[in-house]
């Protein structure tokens, strides 16, 4: 496909093209991740998460600038949400990265939720495998950082980062559950603002080994571009620990695993829907509100007669 | 104010009005609208009467002209001793073609000179920095060298004029031009007055002409207030302004209230520093906005007067009355002006200028009727002027201090933007203050949103703006077009060649390392930034000796 | 699903006026579309190569410190040169009248001066697209 060749080809149009192909869900999107996929592979993916406000797209900009005085390819997706009334997004997150855009290793795309739940995109890990395949060396995403972002980037990325900053108050605040399990690297930004250590301190007392792995805590400011070099280090050693063992390939097979079953279940959403089943959509509906069917029974049968494809 | 005998007889007597008189009327007439209001959407109810100021006490409240808490002005006899000064924002292309401006500003009748800087030099570089290209000239004057400030001011008498100059984060290095120009000339820096708007925490919230992040930004301030303090004492060493906030969206109250909020910021560095309150509060100088709201306006300034007068008073504990009183500059509404039917905003100007007058402002300017589409040429600039000297000499209203004080509509008005200030003052202070609420994007955002909530009342005619959604003509605008000319742009070139070829290379080198140091040590960088420009430094080589210490700042986004 | 239309909404050169940038940006968004805000201080190459990597529809350009004959042809030169010159470019703020019949020559579509209704410009970015 002509597209892809560009693409392996060097041309950024072509990538930027292809993710919004991808983005669009266009006829001819399925060839071409079809045709990129076994160019993937080589990238390694780091997740970032937090809070809104808590400076990720900042820290971002610092690693990128980081990565590439090590000589290495960085691309970048950015999550913004899209407004549930209106359908629009502004993506704000480029901003933050202004002065690598124009950097021939560098790729930053921003992307919307549309409508997705959770703090990425549909199509975020699509575009992943695209800048992959492109040649990038490492591809930063970063999430809306609301409701579930941390769960969801964590099945998918090879690394995950979760950015916090000081909490007004001594004690370290609840953090949300789950969000201890969920990082491979955990970050305190805006040391500027004061507070970082005894954050640091507490967070780095509650981190238990998982996998031969101890979380680390790094400590940064990305407004006066401190710590990060520290942060660049403690993300590529988790990537030597990923590969170093039988971790990276279970974590690949982890990730194919769930990205299987998201796209059975995508096919199925599809197939299985109100377009799909037709006119017996409608009449079970009325079946259900007269009380001669209910809903589960309805859709039991009309699963079983779903025409299967061919 | 009223004896409470008296409200009860008015009480029952409105009361009476309603359900008869006021009845009646709007059964055969109802209001053409459900909801008269404000240019920044507050309410407006249809009569006010003496219940709306009730008890209130005079003395307390209003009190006379000239003292605390200084409501009807800060002069017991305002415009009859003195008349506002005429302050004419000027400057376009280099520093011939805006001397020309003055010249011709000063022969019509302005009474104090106002300098706009260009895109370039409001952000520290000089006219052949990459980053200036394409803009010299455009909005305002170039000034890289001290060489442009001697040309600009050619054949004017800075001992006996008060020069304002628009300029922010690189305020301190203007200011040490303009007197080492004034050196030059042999004037004592103890006869300059004049103004430096100097005011970075507006930039962060709405101008966006920074260069710094805000710690060594307030710094470079409180520098200028102390050796302003010392050795150019009447000179005002900051113009805390809130017509930059208003431009960019924010309303009446929001505009109070940040303006105030950062003057109190201010008024803490230059205490943290260990400065006397009373050694430098009395040169701090403000500036508001003359919008379209005419009576919203005269009370904002009013309120403004009393919570500065208050908050000094009481909170900061300064004793010297003239800590106390705010003195303001005006100017009329940039942002209310219209591309269409240009000729329109000549009235726009006149009734936003007539409400600075009414509020007791110290100095002013007028815009002209073409700024929707450039810098203002001399016709257009003229008639701006003549506006203000209408209002001076031939409408009366500056014959007598504070003509509507009393006026219940305008005391219930001010007293509500008084709270609404009040209000806002707790949410900031409840974010950690101005600077941490800078970083959260506090300021933005409500601007943002204020600006947003105005241009869907106009799409949706909600409000009507005359000639742009209403009353609409299809006809060209007559607009004398001014233009920045290569022949400027080259000259201004050439003489920077020329200083950077001139000037002693040694001398030059150490002063800007004398500057770097000092950045980043701790003393007063006034000094060093006078060696500095003594020793021919630009503008963009000491900002930049000052950038690799300050570093730049990045804004939280939001919009 | 109807297709987004992507706008890239860019500041180029110094000036820092940002309120009609903003609300245009927001009146964009409320019409369904994903609008990238460039923020301040853009150069041309910022802009053009923003907008490629974006894959956006058309291009916003606001000044009003009368930069803009120096500033928005730039934009639209460099993005022919690096084969992206389908992306409609349209700009906005303080342009004398003598100027817009220059700047369609030089490539940008359209010229929103002060009171152009918002509806206008979203129906130009809806246009462009097509």
């Amino acid at each position: 496909m002509k597209l892809v060749e560009q693409v392996l080809k060097g041309d950024k149009r072509a990538v930027a093209k292809l993710i919004s192909m991808v983005e669009d869900d266009d006829p001819g999107a399925t060839e071409a991740l079809a045709s990129v996929y076994p160019k993937t592979g080589k990238a390694h993916v780091v997740g970032f998460t937090g809070p809104p406000g808590v400076g990720k797209s900042s820290l971002i900009n610092r690693l990128v600038r980081e990565f590439r005085s090590r000589g290495k390819k960085v691309g970048v997706v950015a999550v913004d949400p899209t407004s549930p009334f209106t359908g629009g997004a502004v993506l704000g997150d480029r901003i933050r990265m202004a002065d690598t855009g124009t950097d021939p290793g560098v790729f930053i795309r921003s992307m919307a939720t549309r409508g997705h739940a959770g703090g990425l995109a549909l199509a975020t890990f699509d575009a992943v495998k695209v800048l992959d395949a492109f040649g990038m060396d490492i591809v930063f995403v970063e999430t809306v950082g609301a409701g579930q972002s941390e769960v969801e980037v964590a099945s998918r990325a090879h690394t995950t980062v979760v950015v916090q900053m000081p909490q007004s108050g001594d004690a370290v605040q609840v953090l949300k559950a789950g969000i201890l399990e969920i990082g491979d690297v955990y970050v305190v930004n805006k040391t500027d603002l004061g507070g970082a250590d005894v954050m640091a301190t507490n967070l780095q007392f509650m981190m238990d080994e998982k996998e031969g792995w101890r979380a680390p805590v790094a400590k940064t400011s990305a407004l006066e571009g401190k710590g990060i070099p520290e942060l660049a280090d403690a993300i590529e050693r988790h990537h030597k620990h990923l590969r170093s063992g039988p971790l990276w390939e279970r974590r690949e097979s982890d990730r194919a695993r769930k990205e299987l079953l998201e796209s059975m279940r995508r096919l199925l959403a599809e197939t299985f829907s109100e377009k799909g089943a037709g006119e017996a959509f409608e009449s079970n509906v009325k079946s259900i509100v007269a009380r001669r069917i209910d809903p589960r029974t309805a859709a039991a049968n009309l699963l079983h007669d779903l025409p299967r494809s061919g | 104010m009223f004896h409470p005998e008296e409200l009860k007889a008015v009480e029952e007597r409105l009361r009476a009005w309603e359900g008869t008189t006021l009845r009646d009327s709007l059964k055969k007439q109802p209001e053409w609208r459900g909801d008269f209001v404000t240019t920044s959407s507050g309410p407006i109810r249809r009569l006010y009467t003496p219940l709306d100021v009730g008890t209130k006490s005079y003395n307390e409240r209003l009190g006379m002209p000239g003292e605390y808490p200084y409501t009807r002005g800060i002069h017991p006899t305002m415009y009859r001793g003195r008349l506002w000064t005429m302050r004419m924002f000027a400057g376009y292309g280099d520093a011939a073609d805006t001397n020309r401006r003055f010249k011709y500003l000063i022969e019509h009748g302005e009474t104090g000179l106002s300098v706009a800087f260009d895109m370039p030099t409001l952000y520290g570089y000089d006219t052949d920095a990459p980053e200036a290209k394409g803009e010299f000239g455009t909005c305002g004057v170039a000034v890289s060298s001290l060489r442009d400030m001697e040309i600009l001011f050619d054949g004017i008498d800075v001992a006996n004029v008060s020069t304002s100059m628009t300029i922010n984060s690189p305020a301190s290095i203007l200011w040490a031009k303009y007197l080492a120009m004034a050196e030059e000339h042999g004037i004592p820096w103890t006869k300059l007055r004049g103004t430096i708007q100097n005011d970075i925490l507006k930039e962060y919230q709405a101008q966006k002409e920074w260069i710094f992040p805000p710690e060594p930004s307030m710094r470079l301030v409180v520098d200028t207030f102390e050796f302003g303090s010392k050795h150019v004492p009447q000179w005002n060493t900051i113009s805390i302004s809130g017509y930059h906030i208003r431009e960019a969206g924010a309303t009446a109250g929001q505009e109070l209230a940040f303006t105030l909020a950062n003057g109190f910021e201010y008024v803490r560095w230059g205490l943290e520093r260990g400065l006397k309150i009373d050694e430098f509060a009395p040169r701090l100088s403000f500036f508001f906005n003359a919008h379209n709201d005419l009576f919203e306006e005269i009370a904002k300034y009013r309120a403004a007067r009393r919570i500065w007068a208050r908050e000094m008073k009481e909170t900061f504990g300064s004793r010297n009355p003239r800590s106390w009183l705010l003195r303001f500059h005006s100017q009329t509404a940039g942002v209310s002006l219209t591309a269409q039917q240009p000729e329109v905003n000549i009235v726009r100007t006149a009734i936003q200028a007539l409400a600075a007058v009414l509020g007791g402002t110290q100095s002013l300017h007028t815009n002209s009727y073409d700024e929707a589409y450039q810098v203002p040429a001399e016709k257009a600039v003229r008639i701006a002027l003549r506006t203000q000297q209408i209002l001076a000499h031939e409408s009366g209203v500056a014959n007598t201090v504070d003509p509507l004080g009393g006026s219940y509509f305008v005391e219930a008005l001010t007293d509500h933007m008084e709270e609404e200030a009040y209000q806002y003052f707790d949410r900031i202070e409840a974010l950690g203050g101005v600077i941490p609420a800078i970083r959260k994007g506090f300021f933005q955002q409500e601007i943002a949103n204020s600006a947003y909530r105005y241009q869907k009342e106009i799409e949706d005619k909600e409000r009507t703006i005359v000639g742009v959604n209403e009353f609409v003509v299809d006809e060209p605008a007559a607009v004398e077009p001014l233009r920045v000319t290569t022949e400027a742009y080259q000259r201004q070139l050439g003489r920077l060649r020329r200083i950077r070829k001139d000037r002693d290379p040694k001398k030059h080198a150490r002063a800007i390392e004398a500057l770097r140091k000092a950045c980043e040590g701790d003393e007063n960088t006034m000094p060093r930034i006078l060696d500095a420009v003594r020793a021919h430094a630009t503008l963009g080589e000491i900002c930049d000796a000052m950038r690799v210490v300050f570093g730049v700042w990045e804004e939280p986004l939001l919009y | 699903m109807p297709k987004k239309i992507r706008v890239l909404i860019a500041k180029p050169g110094l000036d820092g006026h940002d309120r009609g940038a903003k609300v245009v940006a927001r009146a964009l968004r409320d019409a369904g579309m994903e609008v990238i805000y460039t923020g301040l201080r853009q150069t041309p190459e910022d802009i053009v190569e923003a907008a490629i990597q974006e894959d956006v529809d058309a291009i916003g350009l606001s000044c009003l410190s009368g930069a803009h004959m120096a500033l928005f042809p730039g934009v639209v030169k460099l993005l022919k040169k690096r084969g992206a010159g389908d992306i409609v470019v349209a700009g906005g703020g303080i342009i004398p009248d003598e100027d817009i019949p220059k700047l369609k020559k030089a490539g940008i579509q359209a010229v929103f001066g002060p009171g152009t209704p918002l509806t206008e410009i979203v129906q130009f970015f809806r246009n462009a697209a097509k």
